[in-house]
């Protein structure tokens, strides 16, 4: 995609799209899920999928939220229904790139993400490795996601997946 | 007890079942030719995954890749990912389209039948080398496989014996089955995948275990969507191997403070959804049921949780891990909100679903117990009474009907 922001508006778009990540991640990363959702606009989409379902413009999602109602609720789930075992998450997200504002002020990006598993006496693996592909907005404090597509190559998830990318 | 490769029952029959059929190499080996490639209907694919001549997908029985297409006539075919050459697993592609398949490491080729049509210098090269004269394609080729299929989706065997498959699903697993594939065109909506860490058998046990719906899955107990006293059913068939489990939501159903006190952790009365649509059920089934959990022997659940479906598909990678592939699907003629709909309600399962971690959880940490532990077998007793079908959920006869058709099978 041909961007049609100016390098140096592109630049500034990109630092601040960096540190919006470093806080997603450092939020997820402590297990706050509740903090998570927060990091969306009220209409804010969000999706975990296979890139072989992204490759094949096939819409299922292991996560598939539509809305800042469904991303607490799931969030609700996470702390209160769901029965899994104790684990650290690290979130490493790089690699970002602005592709361009869209008509109604949203900004493209995208991102590269690594996510190590870490279970009680047992080794650290990589979990998944994928994409964001993002649509920024700002929102009163700073930028919100208007959508965010995790895009994941690993093939198969080890076990479940508890925590979002 | 495990005496050497002497496998023993343990004598007090099917309400204790032994550790070793969950751990042992040999017992897998032999699963993998009385089960899979014994006389069974495995399933393979939907037939929405190949809708057009020349498409293909690859697959499993059991754990041996197979290739899925469909052919210039419209046939569907099934034949081993094995080149008839020197063995390669040729077709690398999890799905797409093809007129034929050549091995990358010969150019051997075969048709989308499955049969061999070219050996390059099979004469030799200037009058040397070459096949032997008397070498014909027609006697080499892939193992290809018996294929039956029924309301879109397609099952295959490596049985010469396996009766037709709507004798080997049966009634009791047809009128469930038929409810979800009533013959509507169906819509794939994506595929999850992901790796157990158990034993094949324990996905079928679970979901053979109505017992553990209410106690384990704290969602479904709080959101109404089944709670012991709940009008709820297991249906088996009468070889004992598939179960359909089937409940009603009843949103007027009340928990009494009896039934809340032996759910223990399982229920929480402090939480309700913002987006209560979420687990609303449109109706559009020809059953009274909301929900079916299809267990069918040996490699196929078919999901119907209210208007989320789907299929998963075990892949046993030895004793102790399977690979689930699941496709989630809705109809050709869903409009765009019910798409968006049976989207949404994908939430409940899978590898993230709130009923589908906890699933997968609590079957690693039973494969974890059967590998660490000194004890060697586990019980199922409850709903005594009972040899297979129930209409309570606090039972374990469909365990036990699934282990007196296993026995039989695999001489245990």
């Amino acid at each position: 995609m041909t961007s049609n922001l100016s390098p140096v508006e592109a630049r500034e778009w990109r630092l601040e799209i960096e540190e919006f990540n470093t806080e997603y991640a450092r939020t997820l990363d402590a297990g706050d899920v509740e903090g998570w959702a927060e990091y969306f606009t009220d209409d804010g989409f969000y999706r975990v999928t296979a890139r072989e379902n992204a490759d094949a413009d096939l819409p299922v999602g292991l996560v598939w939220c539509d809305g800042k109602p469904m991303l607490r609720d799931r969030a609700a789930a996470i702390r209160k229904t769901m029965v899994f075992a104790p684990r650290y998450w690290r979130h490493l997200i790089s690699n970002v790139r602005v592709n361009g504002i869209g008509a109604d002020g949203g900004v493209a990006a995208e991102a590269n993400y690594l996510i190590l598993e870490t279970l009680m006496e047992d080794e650290t693996r990589i979990f998944q490795t994928g994409q964001y592909r993002d649509v920024f907005v700002r929102g009163g404090e700073g930028l919100l996601l208007k959508s965010r597509d995790c895009v994941y190559d690993s093939h198969l998830i080890p076990n479940d997946m508890v925590y979002p990318a | 007890m495990k005496n050497g490769s002497d496998y023993r029952w343990p004598d007090e029959g099917l309400t204790h079942i032994p550790d070793w059929i969950y751990t042992s190499d040999e017992i897998y080996e032999r699963e993998r030719e009385r089960i899979f490639l014994g006389s069974s209907w495995n399933f393979v694919a939907l037939e929405a995954e190949v809708p057009e001549p020349g498409d293909f997908k690859r697959s499993y029985v059991g754990d041996v890749p197979v290739i899925v297409t469909r052919d210039k006539d419209g046939g569907i075919n099934a034949f081993e990912n094995r080149c008839a050459h020197r063995g390669l697993e040729f077709c690398r592609a999890l799905r797409g389209k093809a007129s034929e398949f050549i091995c990358p490491y010969h150019q051997w080729t075969y048709d989308l039948t499955g049969r061999l049509m070219a050996v390059p210098f099979r004469r030799g090269d200037k009058g040397k080398g070459g096949m032997p004269k008397e070498f014909d394609m027609k006697d080499h080729g892939p193992r290809r496989l018996d294929i039956a299929t029924r309301h879109g989706v397609v099952f295959a065997s490596f049985s010469d014996t396996v009766e037709p498959l709507e004798e080997y699903l049966g009634p009791e697993t047809l009128e469930h089955y038929d409810a979800v594939f009533a013959g509507r065109k169906l819509k794939v909506l994506g595929f999850y995948r992901n790796r157990l860490n158990g034993n094949w058998k324990l996905y079928h046990e679970n979901l053979k275990d109505p017992y553990h719906a209410t106690l384990l899955h704290v969602y479904l107990a709080t959101f109404r969507l089944m709670v012991a006293g709940q009008k709820s059913a297991m249906f088996v068939d009468k070889s004992g191997r598939h179960a359909t489990a089937a409940s009603a939501k009843d949103d007027s159903a009340d928990i009494s403070a009896e039934t809340a006190n032996e759910m223990r952790n399982a229920f929480r009365d402090d939480m309700a959804l913002e987006d209560p649509e979420f687990i609303k059920f449109i109706p559009e089934f020809d059953s009274p049921w909301t929900v079916t959990m299809q267990t069918i022997w040996p490699n196929l659940i078919v999901q119907r949780e209210l208007n989320t479906l789907g299929i998963r598909h075990i892949v046993p990678r030895g004793p102790h891990a399977m690979d689930m592939y699941w496709t989630m699907f809705g109809y050709d003629d869903d409009d765009a909100e019910m798409t968006r709909h049976r989207l949404k309600q994908g939430n409940l399962m899978g590898p993230s679903g709130y009923l589908g971690v906890d699933d997968n959880e609590a079957i690693r940490f039973v494969q974890d117990g059967f590998r660490h532990s000194v004890t060697d077998r586990g019980i199922v007793m409850l709903d005594p009474d009972s040899d297979g079908a129930t209409d309570t959920l606090i039972s374990e006869a469909p365990i036990r009907a699934l282990y007196r058709h296993y026995r039989e099978v695999m001489s245990l």
